[in-house]
């Protein structure tokens, strides 16, 4: 027996040389899932079953975005609505709130404009700018290189401000560790009903607008009703990004996921 | 409109599987997108159209394969689920498992 480690000595010694490591291609990886060879058909014609995920490059990207999030122990939060509910209010308000209390980044998506960025960055926090044009929705590229000059310290948080549509952002991971969809007072309660993707794939929803609720026929516990039959985990959250009302339990939250992110570090 | 994304993903695969077989266009390629995937047919169709212009999948014939079914978590029942807020048939558990239905897939193509 080794007096210093404890190994067993006795054992076979075997010694060999060790290769310098390949570089690994990130890139052919991402291509080239596994793949039966093609059937060859009359002609020179050739089949090739591929049962490949149609969105299997975003998912890939999403998954190495999620990978780095969680090395770095950053929260990420994807943030999605219809045009208007709030997203951009609600991060005026927390950065407004939580600044110098926590580290945080947001990324705006928007189609044309960077009117909503140039409100975030106003408040000092940093800010990277996706405008897709005609695009719906963000991807998890787009995130990857908005991260990339973001250039984000540990223990951060970043927010993500999807587009302002709720069918297509449901579709694209871009890695985030929670996605908070926000729904308006002044919208219909039938939402999780007309967009039950978004509802099914959110964990929190939060209810905004509710200083307007005097002056509005909404049904709360209908909005709620629909979006647990869509989703039966989802969360709620109800406040006013105007009054403040309510945004205490908003910063609970995201301290709770913070602990969280750290427990499966 | 992420049916065109989506559309456009296809054709990148395609491109990338032509060049690999030294192929010159995809004759035929068979999807199956699931009916709780998300997509609009029409809105598929309309970006298959404008998105494969000049591309592989021009001339290529399309075939989708559709479908769904859930697993009742409760009475273990299977059935055919619509939308994503559908309750069992049988005894009207919300609680399901989804089986078949979010598959969003290129199944096959043949080269040329
Ligand atoms: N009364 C009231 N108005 C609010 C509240 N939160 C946001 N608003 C208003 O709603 C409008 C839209 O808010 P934004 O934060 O720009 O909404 P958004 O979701 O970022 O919108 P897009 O980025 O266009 O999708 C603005 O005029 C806000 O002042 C609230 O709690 N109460
Ligand atoms: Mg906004
Ligand atoms: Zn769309
Ligand atoms: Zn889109
Ligand atoms: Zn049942």
């Amino acid at each position: 027996m080794c007096a210093t480690c404890g190994c067993d000595s006795d054992a076979k010694v075997s010694i060999h040389r060790v290769e310098k490591p390949q570089p690994l291609n990130i890139d052919t990886l991402l291509l080239t899932p596994i793949e039966p060879a093609p059937t060859p058909l009359p002609n020179g014609r050739k089949q090739i079953d591929l049962e490949q995920d149609i969105l299997l490059k975003n998912n890939l990207l999403a998954e190495r975005n999620r990978g780095y999030f969680l090395a770095k122990n950053i929260l990420a939060i994807n943030l999605v609505s219809s045009p208007g509910s709030g997203k951009t209010a609600l991060l005026e308000r927390t950065l407004n709130d939580l600044i110098g209390k926590e580290s945080i980044y947001v990324i705006e998506g928007d189609q044309q404009t960077s009117n909503d960025a140039d409100r975030i960055a106003s408040s000092g926090a940093p800010v990277v700018q996706i405008n897709t044009g005609k695009g719906c929705h963000l991807d998890s590229q787009m995130i990857s290189e908005a991260v990339n000059q973001l250039n984000i310290q540990n223990e951060s948080i970043l927010f993500i401000e999807n587009i302002g549509n709720l069918v297509c952002p449901a579709m694209f991971d871009l890695g985030e560790q929670k996605r908070v969809v926000v729904i308006s007072v002044t919208e219909g309660e039938d939402k999780p009903l007309k967009y039950p993707d978004m509802f099914q794939s959110s964990q929190l929803c939060i209810i905004n607008k509710i200083d307007l609720l005097p002056y509005l026929k909404f049904d709360l516990e209908a909005l709620k009703s629909y979006g647990r039959k869509v989703n039966p985990s989802i969360e709620f959250m109800e406040l006013s990004c105007t009054t403040g009302e309510g945004v205490t339990q908003w910063y609970t939250w995201l301290e709770n996921q913070k602990h969280r992110n750290l427990q499966f570090a | 409109m992420h049916e065109l994304s989506i559309v456009m993903s296809i054709v990148e695969t395609a491109e990338e599987k032509v060049k690999e077989h030294h192929a010159q266009t995809v004759e035929s390629i068979d999807l199956i997108i699931g009916d709780l995937a998300g997509v609009d047919s029409h809105a598929l169709d309309f970006a298959w159209e404008a998105a494969v212009k000049n591309t592989v999948l021009q001339t290529a014939k399309e075939k989708i394969i559709h479908g769904s079914a859930a697993r009742c978590i409760e009475c273990d029942c299977e059935f055919q689920i619509k939308e994503l807020f559908d309750v069992c048939p049988l005894c009207g558990e919300p609680l399901l498992q989804i089986i078949q239905g979010k598959e969003l897939q290129i199944k096959s193509m043949i080269l040329n």
